[in-house]
């Protein structure tokens, strides 16, 4: 599966800010680092600022700062921001979903929601930090 | 809450002995609602003794957490591995670092036993489960659970 632009700008601008949340960084250097669009990830920085993961800090050197807390903001609350991951337990259909077929797939498609959803809400901003820092 | 940190070791970790078995049951019962008297005694009677990984976090006599693990061998294809099938944290004493010790330590012996891999499993909405043995590094493993109605 892929996660859609704006939602990986988001993981990687959290997991840069919140892997020294004393630390002020630029957005300027979050894009450079990761290779995205400044543009782009000014507005993911809004809406992460909407939600209370990260700050702007004003005055000189400014950048932005993690505010959020890293053992009880999981990837999902991240995610959940800017995607929906579970489409069809949220009722979203499309066509062809209420035939015999469409149903059969959606319960599989649910079996799969339901393992990502799992999945990201499992996992926390401190344990991807310390995934970062695993050896592959 | 306990004001304990993390840094600061003021339990000790020790196999589960007779004496651990009604804090044990109390402790089940508050983590799951429900009361499980001879299941426990059952589980203590297959997994005390030499060689068992019943452990117990202790602060004195008083039980903060348990876990239990055991080698399981060729199971659904699957060569010798350990398996951690009951851990339980008393609420009070979480984010205290009890439950890492206890993982470790049974982490521990399964590697003196000889096995390089340890499992679990558990209900996909045990989401503080979950997110635990995920902070301990755990990953999802090359199985799937199936099931269907009889």
């Amino acid at each position: 599966m892929r996660l859609q632009k704006a939602t990986r700008c988001a993981l990687f601008a959290i997991l840069e800010l919140a892997a020294d949340p004393n630390r002020q960084v630029s957005a300027g250097e979050i894009a450079q680092t990761f290779g995205i669009s400044l543009n782009h990830l000014a507005k993911v920085l809004r809406t992460l600022g909407r939600a209370g993961l990260v700050e702007a800090v004003r005055g000189a050197g400014g950048g932005y700062r993690f505010s959020g807390n890293r053992r009880r903001t999981t990837l999902l609350d991240v995610i959940a921001l800017f995607e929906t991951v579970d489409p069809i337990r949220r009722g979203l259909r499309e066509d062809g979903d209420a035939t015999a077929a469409g149903q059969a797939l959606c319960r599989v498609l649910m079996e799969i929601e339901d393992t990502a959803l799992a999945t990201f809400g499992s996992i926390s901003i401190e344990t991807m930090l310390k995934l970062l820092q695993r050896p592959s | 809450m306990n004001d304990h940190d993390e840094s600061q070791q003021f339990y000790a970790i020790r196999p589960a002995g007779p004496a651990d078995v009604p804090q044990v049951i109390l402790l089940d019962a508050e983590l799951t609602g429900l009361a499980k008297p001879e299941y426990w005694a059952s589980v203590f009677a297959r997994h005390s003794g030499p060689g068992s990984h019943f452990l117990a976090a202790v602060e004195g006599e008083r039980l903060l957490g348990f876990i239990i693990g055991e080698i399981r061998a060729w199971e659904f294809g699957s060569p010798p591995c350990g398996w951690v099938f009951a851990i339980g944290i008393a609420a009070g004493h979480r984010q205290q670092g009890v439950g890492r010790a206890l993982f470790e330590a049974v982490c521990a012996r399964f590697k003196t036993d000889g096995v390089a891999t340890v499992r679990t499993m558990l209900a996909r909405d045990n989401a503080l489960v979950m997110s635990f043995f995920r902070s301990q590094g755990m990953m999802a493993g090359p199985f799937v659970q199936l099931e269907r109605d009889l």
